[in-house]
Formats: C-alpha cells, structure tokens, sequence
C-alpha cells in the first residue's frame, strides 16, 4: 500500500476540493485537499493514494511509475483500486 | 522518455553495480537497511541482492504497516465491530492479517459483515448511505496514509456524519528508527529513507540519524537504478567518513515535505504517549490517534477498547525478521507452515512483507529480464 498510483485530472468540482483523474483509461474522482499549497490545473498529472492526490508530479514521472507498478506486477491492483472508489460522482 | 528507457537500462544497471563494487571496501562488512515495505519489495523483485557484492546485507525495515501491527490490536478492532454490530471496513493489506481468532476475511467467512474498502472516504460514504448502522473503520498505515484518515474525518465532522468511526493504528517512522538504532543487537551503517513517507514528513525528520548516531541517510525512490543510486550515495559518505541526510527522490519528494498534510495530521490528530510495535515493542511517541475535537469519532473513545495483549505463535519469528535480526528464509516456519496461502504471521501477508516478497521472488531472480542485460 506503499506505492502511488499516477493520474492526469481532468475536470475539478466547483471548489477544487475533488478532481475527476484518469488512470490507464479509467475515470474516478479523488480528493486534492492535500495539494491546496500547489497550483493544480486541468492537464496534471499527480500520485493518488488511498483516493487522495499526495503529490504533483510530471508526465515522465507518471510514465515511470506505471511502468514500475507493471514490473511489480501492481498495475492491475492498481487499476482495481481507482476502479473501486465508490466516495466520488461518476464520470 | 529517455529518462525512463533509462531506469530500464540493464547498461545503467552494471554501471552502478560495478560502482558499488569499487566503492565498497573488500575488508568491510555493511549493513544497510531499506526502511520501506515498498523498497523491498522492489529489491526482490528485481534481484538487486544478486548485484551486490557479498559483503553488503540489505536488512529490511519497519516500513511495512500491517506487519508492525500486533496481534492483539487486529483482536481489539474485530472485537469492538462485532460486539457494536457495526460494519467492519478496512483496506484489502488488513483483510488477511491473521488475528488469534483468524484474519478479518475469516470473520468475514463466518457472518461478521466486513467489507473491503479502496479508500477512507469510501468507508465514509457508506456510513452516509447506512445512517442505520454504525460503519468502523480499521485505519493503518504510515504518514503516507494517515493524512487522507484524517482528512476523512475533517469531512465526517463538516457533513455532520456521526455513524462512522475510526480505529486508528497510524504509525509514525521516525520513534522507529530511533528504536532501531537504540537496540543492542543492531548494526546497521546507512539507511535507505522512505520515498512516500517524506513526501508527507520530508527530509528534516531524519537529520538526527546523521547528528545523533553518525549514520547516512538517503531517501530513495523504487526504481531499481533510485535504489542502486541511494546505496552508492551511501557509501561514498561512509567513504568520506560522512554522515547526512541526501534525497534521491527529489523529483517527487520535496525536502520540506507536504505541509498541507501535515497541518491536517496536526488538527486531527495526535501522539500517543506509547504504542506497541511487533517485533520492537513498546515505542514512545511512536503512533496517532484521534485528538479531543475528534473523539465523537474515535472508536476507542465510543467503544472502549479491549486492550488485548496476544503474543505471536511461538515457532514464528517474525519480531527477529522486522527487527533485521533474521532474514525471512532463517524462520523455522518460512515457506513451511507459514506461506502466503496460510501466513501465520503478516509478514507473509502484504507485498511489502519481507517474508512475502522473499517467498514470492527469492527463488526466481535468474529468471528477471533485468540481469540478462548485466
């Protein structure tokens, strides 16, 4: 439960407190409270954990890291995760 | 992606190796210890022991949040759930945590409702969908998790959610380090620092393991060439006679850490003034819990908590492996009674156990593409 999975936001909700992320195709809300220190637009890409944004970060990085979930064998468990919030709207 | 065609690169990954090799000194043994669960799962993974001289030990840290856990505490939240009639949540790490009366998922098996959840807020939403029924949720995990509890819980007091109830067993890095370096039978010479974990707490917290007790500490990412990198980062302070704390992850975690996070974990948390550890014991100022304004939500303030003390299977080693005493492979009951189809402790449960992630890569390391290459 260590590793981060990464997602590009897509919409914010009206107080930019929840953004509607991607992951490999998939769309879930997650929450962006923990990043109120940054500016965060549409178009980023951020580490999602336990359905919370816990840092920003760049597309390369995102590449890399769901390239290192393939090679732990995680990138399914990930997916099953993101799939699974259930606290969110739907896309 | 040149940077990550990189990371792939069995080139980069001999150019390292061959480093480390000049770098270390034949007529030294070391001891390094990768603090994360996540570390050592990609240690294994991809066979990074087998590209390491003989005289340097990779020891496995505390970093893996359902293995510090201590049986009595899985007993505590099963019991407050089932005698309260209230849903039991928590995430799929916890659900096979085997308890002395068996894991959550047993529990489950024998009509308890338990239900996994992805995230705390998931767990808040069903309280909100069940007014009816009071929703408990087991909280675990490090300063990488225990922000988003707290968070959860700033919303379950906003939206004025009163059925929902947290059993929190957060757990801070820092008392156990302290601890490890405390302890009389460790040896360890430099750290692996934690990649998630300071990007929530930073690099500052770790300053005393340089100060204090002369140590590097490097806080590295999960890419194998990240952890190749922090261990010749690593050795070149030993080689220098330094001690000090460095950041391999830069690109990710800021030497400040997140202070959004960690001003939530200050509102709606706090220390406690001691929390048992398996494997370290009693560890002072060493976990969180719910601060007074949150105590409509603390489960062990609305249930009372069991306080249960239960003491691991005898023949299972597990408080020698977490402490890095003994490798998994050394337990008696490694691969035998103890496997991951019927773990007896939870080392062998998460991906990020010692004891998991030796049994599911140990034997298979000639098999990784990466070592072709080297």
């Amino acid at each position: 439960m260590c590793l981060a999975i990464p997602g590009q936001i897509k919409t914010f909700d009206k107080a930019k407190r929840y953004a509607m992320v991607a992951v490999a195709g998939v769309q879930r809300q997650v929450n962006v409270d923990l990043l109120r220190g940054e500016s965060l637009s549409i178009g980023d890409w951020i580490l999602i954990h336990v359905g919370f944004a816990m840092s920003k970060i760049s597309a390369e990085q995102a590449d890399e890291q769901m390239k290192l979930l393939e090679m732990l064998g995680e990138a399914d468990e990930a997916l099953d995760e993101v799939k699974g919030y259930s606290f969110g709207e739907d896309p | 992606m040149k940077f990550v065609d990189e990371f792939r690169d069995g080139h980069f990954i001999k150019k390292a190796a061959a480093e480390i090799e000049r770098l270390a000194d034949s007529s030294k043994q070391y001891r390094i210890m990768e603090v994360c669960g996540g570390h050592t799962h990609s240690i294994y993974r991809y066979g990074l022991k087998d590209l390491l001289p003989k005289n340097i030990d990779l020891v496995h840290g505390p970093g893996c949040p359902v293995c510090v856990l201590p049986m009595g505490r899985v007993d505590d939240g099963l019991t407050i759930a089932r005698d309260s009639g209230a849903i039991f949540t928590a995430f799929g790490d916890m659900m096979r945590v085997p308890g002395s009366q068996g894991s959550p998922l047993e529990h489950k098996a024998r009509g308890m409702d338990i239900r996994m959840v992805y995230s705390p807020l998931d767990a808040l939403k069903l309280a909100e969908k069940n007014p009816d029924k009071e929703v408990f949720f087991f909280a675990i995990g490090f300063e990488t998790t225990a922000p988003s509890t707290a968070l959860t819980l700033m919303s379950a007091k906003e939206l004025g959610i009163e059925n929902f109830s947290v059993f929190s067993n957060h757990v801070t890095i820092i008392p156990a380090l302290r601890a490890i370096l405390d302890s009389p039978d460790m040896r360890i010479d430099g750290f692996i620092g934690p990649g998630h974990v300071s990007t929530v707490i930073g690099c500052r917290p770790y300053e005393f393991v340089a100060k204090d007790y002369n140590k590097p500490v490097v806080v590295s990412g999960f890419e194998p060439l990240d952890l190749m990198q922090s261990i010749i980062m690593i050795l070149t302070q030993l080689n220098a006679k330094e001690a000090k704390v460095e950041n391999q992850y830069g690109r990710v975690v800021p030497w400040d850490g997140n202070l959004a996070a960690l001003r939530v974990l200050g509102e709606v948390m706090e220390l406690r003034p001691y929390f048992e550890w398996r494997g370290l014991g009693f560890i002072s100022q060493s976990a969180l819990r719910l601060s007074r304004a949150y105590e409509k939500w603390d489960a062990e303030v609305k249930y009372g908590v069991p306080g249960v003390r239960v003491t691991d299977p005898k023949a299972a080693q597990c408080g020698e492996v977490l402490k890095g005493v003994l490798k998994p492979s050394e337990c008696k009951l490694f691969g035998k009674e103890c496997n991951p189809e019927h773990p007896i402790g939870a080392l062998m449960v998460s991906s990020e156990g010692a004891c998991a992630a030796q049994y599911q890569y140990g034997y298979m390391v000639e098999d990784l593409d990466i070592l072709e290459d080297v």
